[in-house]
């Protein structure tokens, strides 16, 4: 990557230039949520809100992988760990969120041993290294890391690994957002719709999103201008009442998006439903492995008993990730949960709505 | 860490000296005022781009000494060496303690060894002592609204230097640790600048921790800009690969100075004249409000707190 990609979209006049067209055109109250919660982050650490008219508000949505993750399956993945010779990889934003009982950390003191690994092909070389032990991948994130972990699952068949496991708890990105159009606490009036996600699913998947529902989705990148620009197209759609799918991104994301990436995801798994923190159970929004891969899935291998999923009576997670709720709205916000002493995942993860808002809090410009 | 200090080392141990968690301790002795300061060395790999271990050593308690206005002189050093380690390693990083400490000006004049067996240890661990003879009077409490902030270089380096090689991080840049001994830079400061208030190295946790630990210190507000932060751009390249934020990243061969206004430009032109600070910056102003607090001046013109340094950074997932 070089350097122009990223100062470039960071120009400060551009940005006045462009806050300044946004201020022009606002001429009504809207919501707007940004799904994804690497946006989440950028527009926190840049300052974007205070930048807005008050009549534009962003919001934070169900993009942050880790908080999504349901609680049951946190527990079972630990529990997994608990059995005889297991070996417990996992990304490391995962391993500070609370369980009902303790979280992946605290369960190293509990004997279990867990391992931080960048991608699921340490996971692999984990197992490959250890042929006594097996080592469970804890597969979570959107589309963006489900071609990674579907090529570690060929790699590993390939090779006969049979200590290699995955717990499949992949989500997709559409399926959720037209979901959270279904709620009668959200009102969403377009969507920034997550860069990443869209280099590997292309522009199509949103499109009855606009058609069906109505709502404007424009495809966003990540640094400031990016995330003003694909602002002020979804605020000129909104004005002049269209709904449509646009790419802001173009520099990243083709239209057709990754095909090979695709090909990848649907050769190893299928979508099935699956429960999201916040937002329940949802048809089609997660990926399990195809029967011919079954045999990789951690949650058929071993028969655990899960303990009753506890999680914190005044943790908004739920409503914060369906946009219903501010992380400042929550009681427990930077009083009794901190990234030091996280209560819910929101405030663990790097890509948490929480934990951005409690990092990068906004002044007065004054 | 800083819940453990806060509540196990300093209950136990609390005196005048030790209280106000400084980067050393400065007392008077007998009419002779003197710095002293202790650091342990564990970083993962030994040795790395631009340095390692052991000149990490030397630096580190070289650098605590200079920034409370201490000329450091003599050194102490401990080893623990891992049983197995390579003994022409140990060889490579006695040498560079040994270049470290000539430039620096210090005598390493006592000093323990010790091997553990295979296990207890991650290869060689460094503890240095320092004292240092305290030549001028700096301190966070000799800040004022007003006054200018300066950064002496490019932020970042030590911290991506070390990324880039940590394993399972399969990362390539070109960036050198800037490991260095900063008494000379600091001694010029000293010599040149009159309102020179306080000197600071920021380490773990950043320009961000430094600044915000400055700001508490003082009861005053920091106000940064962005744009005006050196960071070189395969820093902030690997910065945005990574998905952290530079101004956390640890840097070993940098300060942080607060002059008064009228004389940034005089410590500024110090800083260039000198090899350790020729990408040097005047990176904000101390402002009243809000007390205790750093406050980021963005790119684009908004505004927002920087909260210290917490956690571990970890890349981001997707």
């Amino acid at each position: 990557m070089a350097l122009r990609w990223v100062s470039e979209f960071r120009n400060g006049r551009v940005a006045q230039r462009l806050i300044e067209r946004i201020a022009e055109i606002a001429d009504r109250e809207c919501t707007l949520m940004e799904v994804c919660g690497t946006h989440t982050m950028a527009i926190a650490r840049f300052g974007i809100r205070q930048m807005l008219p008050n009549s534009v508000r962003l919001i934070s949505g169900p993009g942050c992988p880790v908080c999504v993750t349901a609680q049951s399956d946190i527990d079972r993945f630990i529990a997994i760990g608990q059995v005889d010779g297991v070996v417990l990889a996992t990304f490391g934003d995962m391993v500070k969120v609370p369980g009902s009982q303790f979280s992946l950390r605290d369960a190293r003191t509990h004997g279990i041993d867990v391992r931080v690994v960048y991608s699921p092909f340490e996971a692999v070389e984990l197992a490959r290294q250890m042929p006594d032990r097996e080592v469970v991948f804890m597969a979570i994130g959107f589309e963006t890391t489900a071609p990674g972990i579907a090529l570690s699952i060929i790699q590993a068949e390939n090779e006969r690994l049979r200590n290699f496991f995955i717990y499949p708890a992949n989500k997709l990105v559409p399926p959720a957002m037209k979901a959270l159009l279904s709620f009668d606490d959200v009102r969403i009036d377009g969507f920034l719709c997550p860069g990443h996600v869209s280099t590997i699913i292309g522009m199509r998947p949103y499109e009855p999103i606009a058609t069906d529902y109505g709502k404007p989705c424009v495809i966003a990148g990540f640094e400031p201008l990016d995330i003003l620009q694909a602002v002020l197209m979804l605020l000129v759609q909104i004005r002049s009442g269209q709904a449509k799918v646009e790419n802001q991104y173009r520099r990243a994301v083709r239209p057709e998006g990754n095909e090979a990436a695709r090909r990848l995801i649907d050769e190893v798994f299928e979508p099935q439903a699956v429960e999201w923190r916040g937002l329940g159970i949802i048809e089609e929004s997660g990926l399990k492995l195809r029967r011919k891969y079954e045999h990789f899935d951690a949650r058929l291998t071993f028969d655990v008993q899960v303990p009753q999923t506890k999680e914190h009576p005044a943790c908004q997670c739920g409503e914060i990730l369906r946009g219903a709720a501010l992380p400042t709205d929550c009681k427990l916000f930077a009083t009794a949960c901190t990234p030091d002493h996280p209560i819910g995942p929101c405030m663990v993860s790097s890509e948490g709505a929480c934990a951005a808002y409690y990092r990068y809090r906004e002044v007065s410009l004054s | 860490m800083q819940e453990l200090i806060k509540s196990l080392f300093l209950p136990a141990f609390a005196n005048e000296l030790l209280s106000p968690l400084s980067d050393s301790a400065v007392g008077e002795f007998d009419g002779c005022k003197i710095a002293i300061t202790t650091d342990a060395f564990v970083v993962s790999p030994i040795e790395f781009p631009g340095g390692d271990i052991g000149k990490l050593s030397i630096c580190g308690t070289v650098n605590d000494l200079s920034v409370a206005g201490a000329r450091p002189i003599w050194l102490c050093a401990s080893f623990i060496v891992e049983e197995g380690l390579q003994m022409d390693t140990l060889e490579r990083i006695v040498n560079s303690m040994h270049r470290a400490a000539y430039e620096a000006g210090v005598k390493i004049v006592a000093g323990d060894t010790k091997v553990v067996s295979r296990g207890n240890c991650d290869k060689l661990f460094i503890v240095t002592s320092g004292i240092g003879l305290v030549q001028a009077d700096l301190s966070a409490k000799r800040i004022s609204v007003g006054d200018a902030v300066l950064v002496s270089g490019y932020i970042g380096d030590h911290g991506i230097a070390v990324m880039s090689k940590r394993e399972g991080l399969g990362f390539e840049t070109e960036v050198e640790s800037d490991c260095a001994p900063l008494w000379s830079l600091v001694e010029a400061l000293l010599n040149g600048c009159k309102t020179l208030r306080c000197l600071k190295d920021p380490t773990r946790g950043g320009l961000a921790t430094a600044l915000h630990e400055l700001a508490e210190a003082a009861n005053v507000c920091i106000e940064i800009d962005e744009d005006a932060i050196p960071i070189r751009p395969p820093v902030m390249t690997a910065c945005e690969l990574l998905g952290i934020d530079p101004l956390y990243v640890a840097n070993e061969g940098k300060l942080v100075a607060v002059v008064s206004a009228d004389e940034a430009e005089v410590a500024l032109n110090i800083m260039r004249s000198h090899a350790l600070g020729r990408h040097a910056s005047i990176i904000g102003r101390v402002i009243a409000e809000p007390k205790g607090q750093l406050v980021l001046r963005t790119a684009i013109g908004s505004r927002r707190l920087v909260e210290p340094f917490s956690g571990e950074q970890l890349p981001r997932i997707c």
